[in-house]
C-alpha cells in the first residue's frame, strides 16, 4: 500500500470532502457494522467505510483510492454467504446502499434501469403487476440488486428462468482508475464483446457498478403449487427427474429433507407434515392451458413415486404459506443448533441419490448434524451445517465437513457454488476445479479490468496475482520461453 | 493460406501457439456460412480449421446438459437431441447446406427465433474450453446448469469473432422440445398496427417461444409461437389478447415452414443484410425506414435485434443506404453482416462508436492476445 500524500487522516478527509462528514464512517466501533457478510465467520474492520450517492462520487472515491494506492471493496445489503463483501484491512468499503433509485421503467420494452443499491424485490415491485424480475433469491426482501450482479445470483425459480446473467442488458461500471464505462444498453446484440457477461458474477474484483438495465418479463398468466411428501430423498430426486423427463419445466422445483423440514415448520407453523422423509415443492407456471395440461401430469408422477401425501395450495395465500416455510429454512436452523454454515454445491441431478449418501455419511462420522434445502432442478444443494461455535473445535469440524461435501459435489463432476460465489471461502478450493492456465486466463480479464488489482482484492483467486503491463506487440521473452517466468 | 485440421483441442492449442510464435496472423474456420461477416481484414497468414473436432462429447440426456465439439454442424447436434426429445435451443439460419458449426454461431454471436424465450447462444453455454494464442488451453465455467465459480469467460468469446483465441469445446445447456407449437399470425399492411400487436402479445401472460415480425414491401405480419402440451389452446388465447386494433390472427397449427422461413429471412446471397440493435418501441420507425430504402425486415418483434434486407444495387449505393438507415435509426446499433466486400470496404460494418467502451474491449483484447495474432482487423475498433 502506498500511503502517497495522504495518510489515514488524509484518506478520510478526502472521502469527507467527496460525501460529507456524515456519510463517511472511520470512528473503529461505528465500523463494526461493515465487518462482515452474511458469512458471519469472517470479520474484518476496514480503515473507513463511504456511503456514495452518485456514480460522480463513486469516481471521485476510486480516485482518491487509485492516487494512494488504497484497496477497495463495494458493498450492497451484505447478505452474501461467501464473504465476498467482506472489506480490507486498511482498504475503503464503499456501501452502496444510499443508490436505491429505480431510474426508469419501460415496460413495453421490458426493461427497467436501477441504481445498485435497489433491493430485488423493489424490482420486480416497480414493474408489478403485469412484470416480474425472475431471479429470486432467498434474501430478496433486502439483497441488492448490485450484489446480485457482483454474485450472479441464481434463487428458487432459476431452473426455468435462468440467473441474474441473463437478465442483465447493461451496465454503469467505475473502473478503478475512476473512468465510468457503460457496457451493454437497453438494446441487445450490440457491437463488441459481451463486457456485461464478463462483469456479471465477478465478485466486485472488476470495479464498481453503478447502473443496471434489467429485462423483466410478463407474469404467468396462471401458477399452481403442491407440496408432496416422500419417505426418502431418493424418491424425490426420481420424481424430479421423472418431471423433467416428461417435458415439464417447472418454475421452481424445491427439496427439504427431514431435518429442514422440522426446523422450517417449527419457524413458520407452515402445515409440512414432519413425519417425512423428504418434502417436494413444486410449482409449475405458465399460460392456464399449460398449466392445466401438466399438473396432473404432476400430481400422477408424485403418487407414481410413493409420494404419501400431496398438499396442493388452493389459493394465493395457501402458497405464500407453502413457501415461507422454504425460503425460513436457512433462518430457522437457529432453532436445531446454535451455529450454521450454509454450504452451496453444485451437482448432476443424476447423481443426486449418491451425493446425498455421501453427505450422511459424513455427517455422521463428524458427528455434526446436517440438514438439506436444495433446488432440486439444477441440481444446486444447500446443506446447512449444525454446529456450535461456542466449541471451537466443532467450528473446525463444521468447515471440514463442509469442505469434505464440496469434494463429493466436484466427484460427482459438480460445482464448487451454484449461487453464493467463490469470495474468501471458497478461493481456497478453487485449485481443485481449475487448472493453473484457467486461472490464468481469469486473471487475464482481471488485468484488463484492474491492473492494480485495488478492486475487491483477496477474494475468487485462490493466491494473489500481479498484472504484467501489456507491451506493444508481445514478444517472448527468453526467460518465458525456457519456463523460468510467466506473464498473465 | 497455410492451414491446421486440428483433431483435438490439445492439438487445436499447440497449433495455435506454433502459428503465432512465428508471428503469423491466425483466422478460425468452421463451417465457412458467415465467411462476409466481420470487418474486411487483409488475408490472414494462415487458418485453423474446427472440422477435426466435430464431434458430441457427452449428452447427458436426464441432465440436460451437452458438451460439444466446435466444428460439430449445429444441424448435426438439432438431430442428435431431437432423438431424445430434446433441443439446444439455438436456431440461426444454418446457412448453405445447413453447414453453420456450433463453434461458427457461437463466435458470431447469430441467433434465431427461439431467442424470446431461452436467449441467444451466450445465455445457453455453461462452460468453455478456449485455446489462446499462447498456445494454452484453459477451461471456464463447468459442466452443471447452475455454476458461478470464476469468471464467466464463455460469454466473452461468445460473439468475439475468434479475436481472443479458439473455442475448442462448449458445455451448452439443454431444454426439453415441446410436445406441440402452433403459430398465431397477425397479418396487416399498417407497420404501426403491427407493433401494437407486437407490444400487446408481448406484454400477455401466456409465455410464448417466439415473437417475431417480417415486413417487406409496404405489409408484413407478427408471429407469435406457443409451445407445450397446451400449444392450441394457447395460441387462440394469444389471438384473442388483440382487439380493436383492427388486425386479425390466424392460428396456424402447421408452423414449421412459417419459421424456416423467418430464419431464412436473416440472411442474403450476395446482398446486403444490417441487423439493427432496436427495442420493441421502434418496430414502426424501422419498418418505415426499410420502407424508404426499399428494403425487408425480419426479427424479434419483444427482444429487438432487427435484420434488413436491402435491395439488390451498386456497392456505392448499397454503403450510401447503410448510412442513411444509420441516420434514420440513431441512435441504434446498425451492424452489417452479409455484404460483398466492396461495401464492407465503404463503410465501419461494426458502426463503432469511440468511446470507453470500446477502449476497454482493446484492453480485454491486449491481454488475451498481446501479439494481436488471433483474427485481427475484423472486430470493432480495429480488433
Amino acid at each position: 500500500v502506498r500511503r502517497g500524500r495522504s495518510g489515514r487522516r488524509g484518506l478520510v478527509g478526502e472521502l469527507e470532502r467527496i460525501c460529507g462528514p456524515e456519510r463517511v464512517v472511520s470512528h473503529p466501533h461505528s465500523l463494526k457494522t461493515y465487518e462482515s457478510d452474511g458469512l458471519l465467520q469472517y470479520k474484518v474492520s476496514p480503515r473507513v467505510a463511504v456511503l456514495p450517492d452518485s456514480a460522480e462520487e463513486v469516481r471521485a472515491i476510486l480516485r482518491v483510492c487509485h492516487e494512494a494506492g488504497v484497496p477497495y471493496v463495494a458493498r450492497g445489503a451484505g447478505t452474501g454467504l461467501s464473504g465476498g463483501a467482506v472489506p480490507v484491512e486498511e482498504g475503503v468499503l464503499i456501501v452502496l446502499s444510499r443508490m436505491r433509485r429505480v431510474l426508469e421503467v419501460d415496460l413495453p420494452n421490458g426493461r427497467v434501469v436501477v441504481e445498485p443499491g435497489v433491493t430485488n424485490i423493489e424490482v420486480s415491485a416497480a414493474v408489478g403487476p403485469t412484470h416480474f424480475y425472475p431471479p429470486d433469491p432467498s434474501s430478496q426482501i433486502v439483497c441488492s440488486i448490485g450484489g446480485n450482479v457482483a454474485e450472479n445470483s441464481g434463487g428458487a425459480h432459476c431452473f426455468k428462468y435462468g440467473f441474474t446473467t441473463n437478465y442483465v442488458l447493461g451496465l454503469e461500471i467505475v473502473l478503478s482508475d475512476g473512468d465510468i464505462v457503460t457496457l451493454g444498453g437497453k438494446e441487445v446484440d450490440r457491437p463488441g464483446y459481451d463486457l456485461v457477461g464478463a462483469v456479471v458474477g465477478s465478485e466486485g474484483t472488476l470495479g464498481v457498478v453503478t447502473k443496471i438495465v434489467l429485462r423483466v418479463v410478463p407474469v404467468p398468466q396462471s401458477v399452481r403449487t403442491l407440496v408432496a411428501y416422500f419417505d426418502s430423498t431418493d424418491q424425490a430426486g426420481q420424481t424430479v427427474s421423472d418431471i423433467v423427463a416428461n417435458s415439464v419445466v417447472p418454475g421452481a422445483i424445491e427439496m427439504m429433507d427431514r431435518l429442514s423440514i422440522e426446523a422450517a415448520e417449527s419457524a413458520t407453523g407452515a402445515g409440512y407434515e414432519t413425519d417425512v422423509g423428504a418434502a417436494l415443492l413444486v410449482e409449475l407456471d405458465g399460460s392456464e392451458s399449460e398449466c392445466d395440461a401438466r399438473f396432473d401430469d404432476v400430481v400422477e408422477i408424485c403418487k407414481h413415486n410413493g409420494a404419501t401425501g400431496i398438499r396442493v395450495a388452493e389459493n394465493q395465500a395457501e402458497r405464500e404459506l407453502i413457501w415461507r416455510a422454504r425460503k425460513a429454512a436457512f433462518a430457522s436452523m437457529g432453532r436445531l443448533a446454535p451455529d450454521y454454515y450454509v454450504q452451496d454445491g453444485v451437482i448432476p441431478r443424476t447423481r443426486l441419490p449418491e451425493v446425498l449418501a455421501r453427505i450422511d455419511e459424513l455427517s455422521e462420522e463428524f458427528g455434526l448434524r446436517v440438514a438439506n434445502v436444495f433446488h432440486a432442478g439444477d441440481g444446486n444443494l444447500h446443506p446447512l451445517i449444525c454446529y456450535d461455535s461456542a466449541h471451537p473445535e466443532e467450528a473446525e469440524r463444521a468447515e471440514e465437513l463442509a469442505g469434505q461435501i464440496l469434494d463429493a459435489c466436484l466427484d460427482a463432476g459438480g460445482s464448487l457454488t451454484g449461487e453464493h460465489g467463490i469470495g474468501i471461502d471458497k478461493k481456497r478450493h478453487m485449485p481443485k476445479t481449475f487448472s493453473e492456465t484457467d486461472l490464468d486466463a481469469f486473471q487475464r480479464l482481471r488485468c484488463a479490468f484492474d491492473p492494480e488489482a485495488l478492486a475487491n482484492p483477496g477474494k475468487v483467486m485462490p493466491t494473489p496475482r500481479l498484472c504484467g503491463e501489456v507491451p506493444g506487440p508481445y514478444r517472448e521473452h527468453p526467460l518465458e520461453r525456457a519456463g523460468v517466468i510467466e506473464r498473465f | 493460406m497455410r492451414t491446421e485440421v486440428p483433431e483435438s483441442p490439445d492439438q487445436a492449442a499447440e497449433a495455435l501457439g506454433a502459428m503465432t510464435s512465428q508471428g503469423l496472423r491466425v483466422r478460425p474456420l468452421g463451417g465457412g456460412t458467415k465467411r462476409s461477416w466481420g470487418a474486411p481484414a487483409p488475408d490472414p497468414d494462415a487458418g485453423l480449421s474446427t472440422a477435426g473436432l466435430n464431434r458430441i462429447i457427452e449428452h447427458n440426456a436426464a441432465d440436460l446438459t451437452a458438451v460439444l465439439q466446435p466444428g460439430l454442424a449445429l444441424a448435426a447436434a438439432r438431430d442428435a437431441f431431437a432423438d431424445s426429445g430434446q433441443m439446444l435451443a439455438l436456431d440461426p439460419p444454418l446457412g448453405e447446406s445447413e453447414g453453420a458449426t456450433v463453434g461458427g454461431v457461437v463466435a458470431a454471436g447469430d441467433s434465431g427465433p427461439l431467442r424470446h424465450r431461452y436467449g441467444a447462444a451466450r445465455d445457453l453455454l455453461l462452460g468453455a474450453q478456449v485455446a489462446l494464442a499462447d498456445g494454452t488451453l484453459s477451461r471456464s465455467g463447468g459442466k452443471v446448469i447452475k455454476n458461478v465459480a470464476g469468471y464467466d469467460l464463455a460469454k466473452l468469446f461468445a460473439g468475439s469473432f475468434g479475436t481472443l483465441g479458439l473455442v475448442t469445446e462448449v458445455v451448452v445447456r439443454l431444454h426439453p422440445l415441446p410436445l406441440r407449437r402452433v403459430t398465431a399470425v397477425w397479418r396487416a399492411d399498417d407497420a404501426g398496427a403491427l407493433e401494437r400487436v407486437a407490444l400487446k402479445v408481448a406484454a400477455s401472460p401466456l409465455e410464448i417461444e417466439s415473437l417475431d415480425l417480417f415486413w417487406s414491401g409496404g405489409a408484413g405480419a407478427v408471429l407469435a409461437r406457443l409451445a407445450g402440451a397446451g400449444a392450441e389452446r394457447a395460441a387462440h388465447e394469444a389471438a384473442g389478447v388483440v382487439s380493436g386494433l383492427g388486425v386479425d390472427a390466424e392460428v396456424e397449427t402447421e408452423d414449421a415452414d412459417l419459421w424456416a422461413e423467418q430464419r431464412r429471412r436473416q440472411r442474403s446471397e450476395g446482398g446486403v443484410v444490417v441487423r439493427v440493435s432496436a427495442l420493441a418501441t421502434d418496430l414502426a420507425r424501422v419498418a418505415r425506414g426499410a420502407d424508404r430504402l426499399g428494403a425487408s425486415l425480419v426479427g424479434r418483434a419483444a427482444l429487438g435485434p432487427l435484420w434488413v434486407k436491402l435491395p439488390p444495387a451498386e456497392a456505392g449505393d448499397l454503403a450510401g443506404a447503410v448510412e442513411e438507415l444509420r441516420r434514420d435509426l440513431a441512435p441504434h446499433r446498425c451492424v452489417v453482416l452479409d455484404a460483398p466486400l466492396e461495401v464492407r470496404r465503404k463503410v465501419d460494418v461494426w458502426d463503432e462508436r469511440a468511446g470507453a467502451e470500446v477502449e476497454l474491449m482493446r484492453r480485454v483484447k491486449a491481454r488475451f492476445d498481446p501479439g494481436g495474432l488471433c483474427n485481427p482487423g475484423v472486430f470493432v475498433g480495429g480488433i
